[in-house]
């Protein structure tokens, strides 16, 4: 089990064993999910409301389905914990907040002063991403 | 022969094996024999260098000459480009890449 | 053009503090060179055969007088006095040290420039047409869409790990002069049946080991959909592009796997849901960017003559010059490619020199072209001649656009890692075959294009004549194909045969100029008699 090293909630960490897509299906009971890179995220729409945790696995941070995972479950209203494992960056950490990603557990832990920089770095943004609560550039330049 | 050819982490600058350290000179390279691999992990570990491999060469009267016309136009410059070759005034360099 | 507010130098300043920060890291070893290629790359920062070598991005090919300056400098101080525009209308150095990138990037940041996704798989710099707002023949500027789009796409989250790298023009003309079918989008501003201006998209077009022509996959964006009617596009390439094969995940891939029908229906689907989420900017907001891209102020009231008892300077006009929308003003293109130079290079000076004459005589704005030349894009005709002496004596009047000596070449093996064999020495002896003005003439308009791997980079297939350059066994050998086209009537060019040394393929192409001027017909131009009397004679010519 991976440690969850940068967390931005508030909340009880869940550390239920997180199933795969498939097995999740036929198990009404479990809380924590986990999705590989090829699985639909939207597969997993209809059972929202009973789970906590979605991990989402980066086998390598270059292949970037990923990315579109976690900002289809929070597009879709999910609320609970989206935690990015396996071989995270310091440089996407920004990007993955952005996305959805409220929790990271990487493989090898990350230099916490870098990451704390690239967390930080951004102070505007160009797109409306509308899952991470960020007002885009545009959206400043013409306040309604 | 087997030479080895990498790049100089800070600039980038393209160097060869010597032996006992990098040169900018093809010149210079030494012949690994089966130790390319070794020296490599070594050297890249050290973070001297970056990106290098092993590449067959011969020693020639003209000096060190790799067997591919992608390492020759590696070690000397751009052909095109003769004022910015290993042989700036040397007209006949362009005769060594081809 | 378009001026950055505190909010785009912010983006762009803090870019060069992150990558900055990168490089520290890379050099202290906190980074492996396996982890930080990605993140150079989308820098614009590669590894070539001598050296790193850094892309810097020309937003849809538009520069003022000020960077194209910089640019010189950069070259003097940075590099080896000079620089090589791409035909993507950025410019590339090539001998750079990984240390002074930083550097380099904070410069560019004072004059409104930067590196941002010159490469990676991400969404790359954006095209579109070098003529933009002085065409005749445009119904709208296309370079605010083209920076709406830059925006949206600079440091997208979601897509800046694609499957492979994304290359986006936009056009707004019948003549398509960006090769607007051949990029992963396509898109083409158009005005419907109620005389509303919108986006027709194309998908799925590209160059390299599979080319392909991009359908077209929706007649009419409305402009405010623009941005969420993308943002679906991209959604589904980066989650079912195919991310097993390097060679088969471009879109064009995924869009020729599933059929264009299919496509079509999943980014609608995508779409459709998209619209519910608030992620379009405002139309205020392409009006803010549009204002930018007023026309400067044009003089009423001038004459359109053109004392041309000058006969180079007659001949430069009649090759290199275009209509412009305004009376009395002229659209005037600098070649790259001197007989016997290298395509698309310039030095520091001449870059220089050309940054001073677009500051001087049109309005402080240049273009450069995906066909690696430079545009003065609103010349008042007085002024043309002294633009041209000027050119001319710095060895940039060479008179010979879109004919055999206007060759579009990648770096190729002289630079290019990539590469199995050179492109510039073939380019060079072709032009010194055919560069004569008299030679020129006879031949008149022949795209030839040359590119030194299957990656496709002096995009061989859209010439009339391409040339692609092969490993055989060790030794450069060169195949030649006819027929592409890149314009409105776009098409991919076939192999003709066995292929050649290098000098056998100047002999070849000798032979097939031949062939046409034999055969043409009236006004036909090469690819014109190429298309109606077929490969045949141009085979048995050349191999008979």
């Amino acid at each position: 089990m991976v440690d969850v090293q940068f967390r931005f909630r508030d909340d009880e960490a869940v550390n239920d064993p997180a199933v795969t897509v498939d097995a999740f299906s036929e198990q009404s009971n479990a809380t924590a999910v986990r999705i590989e890179p090829g699985e639909d995220a939207r597969a997993l729409l209809p059972y929202l409301d009973r789970l906590a945790l979605v991990e989402v696995n980066f086998p390598a941070w270059t292949d970037g389905r990923g990315y579109s995972a976690a900002r289809i479950l929070r597009e879709a209203g999910y609320t609970g914990e989206v935690r990015g494992v396996g071989d995270l960056v310091i440089d996407m950490l920004h990007h993955m907040r952005r996305c959805g990603f409220d929790a990271f557990a990487p493989d090898k832990a990350l230099n916490p002063t870098d990451a704390k920089n690239a967390f930080e770095r951004w102070d505007n943004v160009y797109q409306a991403t509308v899952v991470d609560g960020r007002q885009a550039i545009w959206a400043k330049r013409h306040p309604a | 022969m087997k030479i080895l050819t990498g790049n100089d982490l800070k600039s980038g600058a393209v160097v060869w094996w010597t032996g006992f350290g990098w040169s900018l000179d093809v010149n210079d390279s030494a012949d690994v024999g089966d130790h390319g691999p070794a020296i490599i992990a070594r050297e890249e570990g050290a973070q001297n260098v970056f990106a290098a491999y092993v590449v067959d060469g011969e020693k020639t009267e003209e000096g060190v000459r790799p067997a591919h016309i992608k390492e020759r136009i590696r070690a000397l410059g751009p052909t095109v480009r003769p004022d910015l070759t290993l042989k700036p005034t040397d007209p006949d360099a362009i005769n060594w890449v081809i | 053009m378009y001026k950055y507010d505190e909010y785009d130098q912010q983006m762009v300043d803090t870019r060069v503090a992150e990558f900055r920060d990168q490089v520290r890291r890379r050099v202290a070893g906190d980074l492996t060179e396996d982890q930080f290629k990605p993140l150079r790359l989308q820098n614009g920062l590669y590894l070539q055969l001598h050296a790193y070598m850094l892309r810097v991005a020309v937003p849809y090919g538009t520069l003022n007088g000020t960077q194209m300056h910089l640019l010189g400098d950069i070259a003097d101080k940075y590099d080896r006095g000079y620089g090589h525009f791409t035909t993507r209308q950025n410019i590339q150095y090539n001998w750079i040290k990984l240390e002074e990138t930083p550097d380099i990037l904070a410069e560019l940041a004072k004059v409104e420039m930067h590196a941002i996704q010159t490469s990676g798989n991400c969404i790359r710099n954006i095209s579109s047409d070098q003529f933009a707002g002085a065409a005749a023949d445009e119904i709208v500027d296309p370079r605010p869409y083209a920076e709406l789009l830059r925006q949206w796409s600079s440091f997208h989250p979601e897509f800046l790990v694609l499957p492979r790298k994304f290359k986006i023009a936009v056009i707004a003309s019948e003549k398509d002069r960006a090769a607007m079918r051949l990029h992963d989008i396509g898109i083409k501003m158009v005005k419907n049946d109620a005389g509303e201006i919108g986006a027709q998209f194309y998908a799925g077009g590209g160059m390299g080991r599979t080319p392909m022509i991009a359908p077209l996959i929706r007649e009419f964006v409305p402009l405010d959909q623009l941005i969420t009617y993308s943002e679906a596009c991209l959604r589904v390439y980066n989650r079912y592009g195919r991310r097993d094969n390097k060679y088969k995940a471009r879109i064009k891939i995924l869009v020729h796997e599933l059929g264009r029908d299919e496509y079509v229906r999943q980014v609608e689907e995508e779409f459709a849901h998209l619209q519910t989420l608030a992620i379009e900017p405002p139309l205020a907001e392409l009006e803010r960017i549009k204002a930018h891209f007023v026309d400067p102020a044009f003089e009423t009231g001038l004459s359109d003559d053109l004392d041309l008892t000058d006969p180079d300077f007659r001949l430069w006009v009649e090759r290199n010059t275009t209509a412009h929308k305004q009376p009395g003003y002229i659209i005037a293109t600098v070649s790259l490619k001197p007989v016997g130079g290298i395509p698309g290079d310039a030095s520091a000076d001449q870059i220089r020199l050309m940054a001073k004459l677009g500051t001087q005589y049109s309005f402080d704005e240049l273009r450069v072209t995906h066909a690696q030349n430079i545009v003065f894009p609103h010349v008042k005709k007085a002024d043309l001649y002294t633009v041209w002496k000027a050119l001319d004596e710095a060895g940039l009047g060479t008179a010979n656009l879109d004919t055999v000596g206007d060759i579009i070449a990648c770096p190729g093996l002289d630079y290019c890692s990539l590469a199995n064999a050179r492109s510039i020495p073939v380019a060079q002896k072709i032009s010194e075959r055919f560069g004569s003005a008299q030679k020129q003439a006879e031949i008149g308009e022949l795209k030839l294009k040359i590119s030194g791997c299957i990656n496709a980079c002096g995009h061989h297939h859209a010439g009339h004549i391409g040339i692609l350059g092969v490993d055989k066994k060790g030794l450069e050998n060169y195949q030649l194909l006819f027929g592409g086209s890149e314009g409105a009537d776009t098409s991919l060019a076939k192999i003709i045969g066995p292929g050649f040394t290098e000098d056998g393929v100047v002999d070849a192409i000798e032979k097939a100029t031949e062939v046409y001027l034999a055969n043409k017909q009236g006004e036909e131009r090469f690819l014109d008699t190429y298309r109606r009397i077929g490969m045949d004679p141009f085979k048995e010519a050349i191999y008979g």
